[in-house]
């Protein structure tokens, strides 16, 4: 009697854990995969500096030749500022983007990358990680700096900063399934600007709207809120969409 | 990973084809091979040796046909070949701004059981590349490069080796070191699949081989 009712507990207690282990491994390996690829990936990105120094630079060129080139108004220059610091800001992540696979996918290591036992979408998403540390981070805690030459005040700052820190990582994410699906594709460069720069749109309408609104003395709450609404889609969707596009760039 | 005794690793391919856009590359490969065995892929430059060894890696789709690991039909990217499959392409899979150890440690940290430190310094020290680990890979020669590739191998627990050209750039030390990770893996119940022109460096009873191409002189 006693010894079925231990058996039974037994029993009970190998059918219920191996669906818990089962979850809590894959778990593991997904958080295992992404921690492989951020941290692989920085340390190339920290090897390769002159690269990145190249990204930044050529953010804070563009962003100087405006009010260069136009007017020295404070209204005028008040008034372009946050579109010019946004629109550089997509120009700087889309010539940061082929390095994302294309560095990877030229030497062999995106082969076997997605031929490894670890989920591509985690690996995928931690290569993105990184991708955004090393390029909109930079850009993002540079523009208000940049931004003090367009007579923007304190305020107008912080929220261009906050609005740079929400909407950078959607572009690595949204620009992440542009570089993989032309892998390859000849021309690659100037194809992938015009694939991911109309999807850049919205990020860009929105981010320049909530520093435009700060000015206007209005809420930037909306404009916010979109483009976390944005980032939470874009985290959730892309890695499966950009580790589809590498299967499919590989074939 | 073969199992126990009686449960022998398997790779069964059937009537597989595959096209380079309208091209037909091959059609109708049929082979069998079992743990110890190893097939080594022959053909004339653009014969679609490569092309096949992808399609067995799971990497590309073929035209028609199938292939099968323990029996079982899997398709590109299919977690039972990925766990299974050891892939040493014809491009070198190695980061030029890292070391040689830093890049052996690198991937095999994909592994689901990473090799621990010692077991790289001796696969290092095997391929004669000690001297060199702490050197960025960039400044290493081509047949140094592919010694890595051979580290690789000396690390890999993957029970199904593909192997493009491996004896590219290899001088005959690096070939005998091939030929013996070889016979260990195939002592070990592994299998292997290898593009090459010159003969692999394994005992023949071992070897079985197909032509691509043979059939149909151009």
């Amino acid at each position: 009697m006693n010894s079925t009712d231990t058996r039974d507990i037994d029993a009970q207690r190998t059918a219920t854990s191996p669906a818990d282990n089962a979850a809590d491994d894959a778990r593991a390996s997904v958080l295992r995969a992404f921690g492989w690829s951020l941290a692989r990936d920085l340390r190339i990105a920290i090897r390769s500096k002159a690269e990145l120094g190249v990204q930044l630079l050529f953010y804070v060129i563009v962003v100087s030749l405006f009010p260069l080139s136009t007017s020295p108004s404070r209204d005028v220059l008040g008034m372009l500022g946050p579109g010019v610091l946004w629109t550089a800001a997509l120009l700087a992540s889309l010539l940061s983007l082929p390095r994302l696979f294309a560095s990877d996918f030229t030497d062999g290591t995106l082969e076997q990358i997605a031929l490894s036992p670890r989920p591509l979408p985690a690996l995928v998403s931690g290569k993105i990680a990184a991708h955004w540390l090393t390029t909109g981070l930079p850009v993002a805690v540079m523009a208000p700096l940049l931004g003090a030459q367009y007579a923007l005040d304190g305020e107008a700052l912080s929220m261009l900063a906050i609005a740079l820190l929400l909407g950078t990582p959607i572009l690595s994410l949204l620009g992440a399934i542009g570089a993989a699906l032309t892998l390859g594709a000849r021309g690659g460069g100037g194809l992938l600007a015009l694939l991911v720069l109309p999807l850049y749109a919205p990020v860009l309408i929105f981010g320049a709207g909530a520093v435009d609104a700060v000015r206007a003395g209005v809420s930037a709450s909306a404009h916010l809120s979109l483009l976390g609404a944005g980032l939470i889609v874009a985290i959730i969707a892309v890695p499966f969409a950009a580790a589809t596009a590498v299967r499919i760039a590989l074939d | 990973m073969s199992g126990a005794r009686g449960s022998v690793d398997a790779l069964d391919v059937e009537r597989l084809a595959a096209r380079r856009g309208y091209v037909a590359l091959f059609a109708g490969i049929d082979f069998s091979i079992a743990g110890g065995e190893a097939l080594s892929v022959t053909g004339r430059n653009g014969s679609g040796k490569t092309t096949l060894l992808r399609i067995v890696a799971g990497l590309t789709t073929p035209a028609e046909g199938e292939v099968r690991w323990q029996r079982q039909a899997v398709r590109p990217f299919d977690p039972r070949i990925r766990n299974a499959v050891a892939f040493n392409g014809h491009l070198p899979a190695l980061k030029d701004e890292l070391t040689a150890q830093e890049n052996l440690e690198i991937s095999v940290a994909l592994d689901e059981r990473p090799a621990a430190a010692e077991a790289i310094a001796a696969a290092l020290e095997a391929v004669a590349l000690t001297r060199q680990k702490a050197l960025p890979v960039r400044f290493l020669s081509q047949g140094q490069r592919r010694r890595i590739g051979l580290a690789r191998l000396h690390l890999s627990q993957r029970p199904l080796w593909i192997l493009d050209e491996p004896l590219t750039a290899l001088d005959a030390d690096a070939i005998d070191l091939l030929g013996a990770l070889l016979e260990r893996h195939l002592d070990r119940g592994g299998l292997c699949v290898a593009a090459s022109h010159q003969p692999l460096p394994v005992a023949v009873s071992r070897m079985r081989s197909i032509t691509l191409g043979a059939s149909a002189p151009a």
